[in-house]
């Protein structure tokens, strides 16, 4: 039967049909719904681990236990999991390991543009990437086979569109893929230099014969069409190249590492110009230049962002497409805000009133750095506020500390932030950490998490006490409050910045979004209203200015209940029914 | 054939492309539908695409092919206008939802979008699909009553509509949705 499938879905449909035993995994946007789908089926052990070195860690350590296994993780995952996966390179695998990496050219919803091809050659790991959800589920299978025929991790990259998008899939059953024996064999898993050196050589010896297997795989194909033009594309790129010129001739790469050599000096022998496609590095096109093959690449199209089948056409053909028309006036961008109801909404409101330096972190409280909230400083990348924030306090001395604060989500703060309060501790810094507890993953979709109470499969589980994590690093100053409470919030951060010694304040309020927050009704202004805007300074997406002043577009407020807060003359009262 | 659906985060642009994904499959043809998740959901502006056809290659549709455009909002809809084809049909969702720039009044909401998109020549087809699904039960179904609109002016016939909806659906809203895609089939 034919199925309408997401890639994500598809993977996970590969790998269950494949055998797969445990996924562990951390989220991250557009990998997440892999994990998601794999832990819907009842053979397959998954869990959210609490970030992606760990979940590597523990899928490497069901592989040499004798099951496949398998990790998924976006782009900057693979940056937390890189130390594993370097070293993994190396033992090589008992059950199939695959590691899916999702890339996000354009930055739909990711803080850089990396490409995670450089890690497969770097890890000298062999990367599949397939071009829409029928190759998803093929690779996903294949990836299993060459992990166990190779004894190595395997790769499988996606790209944002191809991970989110549905298209046909044909399922089959499940392979029945027995666990291995576990037997001890410290020579292959133990990786101290004496067993390292001589697996390193094993290493070059595999990528070798991969090498050799990507000549002839039919992971990688030739399409002939008209040989004035030849395109050498892999993933979503080839799609988008192939609705621009469906006649040109083809070489289409499913396998990006390592590359084959004849098959691209034979195929570019056979067209008179040869392109190379590929969205962010010149990854293909530095191979194919390498073994003299020629080529034309970067000269011609962008490091940046994504590609689009217009895009190759304009460079090929010099096409402009027609349309039926233009906005021929400024049209106002709408970026992504704060949701109605949102429990950071009231912690930004406070830090923004205080004029606070903030040192930010990853999560749907980034977008507390927009307009009007306009309250963050920095954001690199997952735990970073709280180290950036110690940083900063040694750079200019303890009275920097005074007008600072490290702000972060609890997925975020046991991914990694509590690593950089470990160290403001120990280093006798002063830095005020704010963890933002909504009590679930929000910024990728709510997934649950060690300190939600709840397992990814929906069992309930010991929940991690952030209060008592935070006393047993060492900081004695730990207060949990209400964000909502707008008062008792400020007094709490001035107090507690105010203090010559680290501290934490956890803000605690479900998400909106989530069964736990349990909002009803909505509110509306009335004709107390004195039109002085406070509560447009909340940046609420259901207040917005009219002629005759705020008004609460009821079809969006989710009845929070925090903008009265903020109004000085009461003008704003509940409709619909009490909470 | 190429459909694109704009909206705002939230308004259920997702589950509206699903649906028609699903429709379109009963045309025996190949199918590719193209999501948005993550941050950009968010209250952001949202662009999905179902594209279907003998084969379809890219899940994307470019500036100047799509054949249809679904708007759940009306700035959405000037926004995104130029991905429509000469000759393309526009519904709308005359609703408007103001976004961040209007809202600290950095910025204008552009007024009378209709008319002026109209005076260029577009096909416009506009509703309050916001107040037609309030009136359904529920302003979430805003979603299926555009897909009501879509469904009239489409060669996927009435009983596949209905069969997609049921398919895609929680059963618990069915009733409300079998009634919003009513109330916009019959505009
Ligand atoms: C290394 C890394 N892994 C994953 C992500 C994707 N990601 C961004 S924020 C986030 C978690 C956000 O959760 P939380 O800290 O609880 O904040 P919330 O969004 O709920 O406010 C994740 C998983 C990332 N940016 N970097």
């Amino acid at each position: 039967m034919k199925k309408l499938m997401l890639g994500n879905e598809a993977v996970a449909r590969g790998a269950y049909e494949a055998g797969v035993r445990v996924a562990a995994s951390y989220p991250g946007t557009p990998s997440t719904e892999i994990t998601e789908f794999v832990a819907k089926y009842d053979e397959v052990y998954a869990e959210w681990a609490p970030n992606e070195k760990v979940a590597v860690e523990v899928a490497v350590g069901a592989s040499i236990a004798g099951a496949r296994a398998m990790s998924c993780m976006k782009h900057v995952g693979v940056n937390v999991a890189a130390d594993p996966l370097f070293t993994a390179s190396y033992t090589g695998v008992n059950g199939g390991l695959v590691l899916c990496v999702a890339d996000d050219p354009g930055m739909h919803s990711s803080q850089n543009e990396q490409d995670s091809r450089h890690y497969a050659r770097a890890a000298k790991v062999p990367m599949l990437e397939p071009a829409d959800s029928g190759e998803c589920k093929a690779f996903m299978k294949e990836a299993f086979a060459l992990s166990e025929a190779y004894d190595t991790p395997v790769f499988l990259r996606l790209t944002t569109r191809v991970a989110h998008s549905q298209s046909l899939v044909e399922m089959e059953d499940r392979a029945d893929v027995p666990l291995k024996d576990y037997v001890k064999d410290a020579p292959k898993y133990a990786m101290v230099p004496a067993n390292a050196r001589p697996k390193h050589v094993l290493v070059e010896q595999r990528m070798a014969k991969l090498a050799e297997m990507a000549e002839t795989s039919p992971l990688n194909r030739v399409e002939m069409g008209d040989r004035s033009v030849g395109i050498i594309a892999a993933g979503i790129t080839y799609q988008y190249a192939k609705e621009a010129m469906p006649n040109a001739s083809f070489l289409k790469l499913g396998m990006v590492h390592p590359l084959p050599t004849k098959l691209i000096l034979d195929f570019v022998s056979q067209v008179d110009t040869c392109y190379v496609m590929e969205e962010l590095d010149p990854v293909i096109e530095t191979h194919c230049k390498a073994i003299g093959a020629k080529v034309i690449g970067k000269e011609k199209f962008t490091l940046l962002g994504e590609y689009s089948a217009n895009m190759i056409r304009a460079v090929l053909t010099g096409e402009v497409p027609q349309t039926a028309g233009k906005a021929d006036e400024p049209v106002p961008m709408r970026p992504p805000v704060l949701c109605p109801g949102c429990s950071h909404r009231g912690v930004f409101y406070v830090l923004k009133k205080l004029g606070l330096r903030v040192s930010g972190d990853i999560g749907c409280y980034s977008l507390g750095g927009s307009a009007p909230l306009s309250s963050i400083d920095t954001i690199v990348c997952m735990g970073a506020s709280v180290s950036g924030a110690l940083g900063m306090e040694k750079a200019r001395g303890a009275d920097f500390s005074r007008g600072t604060v490290a702000v972060l989500g609890d997925s975020t703060f046991l991914h990694s932030g509590i690593t950089g309060l470990m160290d403001v501790v120990y280093n006798k810094g002063t830095t005020t950490t704010i963890i933002l507890d909504n009590s679930i993953t929000g910024m990728t979709g709510h997934q649950d998490n060690p300190a939600t109470g709840f397992t990814i499969k929906g069992e309930p589980t010991r929940q991690v006490d952030l209060v008592q994590l935070c006393h047993a690093v060492g900081v004695d100053r730990v207060v949990v409050a209400d964000p909502f409470e707008l008062k008792e919030f400020e007094r709490i951060v001035k107090e507690e910045v105010a203090a010559e010694e680290p501290s934490v304040i956890i803000a605690q309020r479900p998400c909106a979004l989530i069964k736990k927050a349990h909002y009803t009704g909505s509110y509306r202004i009335n004709d107390k209203c004195k039109n002085c805007k406070m509560c447009m300074k909340l940046g609420c997406p259901a207040i917005s200015l009219t002629e005759s002043g705020p008004v609460i577009d009821e079809t969006q407020c989710v009845g929070c209940g925090l903008c009265p807060h903020v109004c000085p003359f009461g003008a704003i009262e509940r409709v619909g029914d009490a909470q | 054939m190429n459909i694109m659906i704009v909206g705002v985060g939230g308004q259920g642009t997702l589950l509206a492309s699903r649906i028609i994904g699903n429709a379109a499959l009963a045309l025996g043809q190949d199918v590719k539908v193209s999501e948005v998740h993550g941050m950009s959901q968010r209250g952001g502006s949202v662009v999905t695409y179902v594209k279907y056809g003998e084969s379809v290659a890219s899940p994307v549709i470019d500036e100047g092919q799509a054949d249809i455009i679904l708007a759940f909002e009306e700035l959405e809809a000037y926004r995104w206008v130029s991905y429509l084809k000469p000759g393309g049909t526009l519904i709308v969702n005359t609703h408007a939802i103001a976004p961040m720039p209007v809202i600290t009044g950095a910025m204008a909401y552009p007024e009378e979008i209709v008319k002026k998109l109209q005076e260029k020549q577009v096909q416009v087809t506009a509703c309050d699909a916001t107040r037609l699904a309030q009136e359904a039960g529920n302003v979430k179904a805003v979603n299926v009553v555009l897909i009501g609109v879509l469904a009239r002016t489409s060669s996927v016939s009435k009983e596949e509509w209905l069969s997609a909806l049921r398919e895609t659906v929680p059963p618990k809203f069915l009733d409300l949705n079998l009634k919003a895609f009513e109330l916009g089939y019959s505009i």
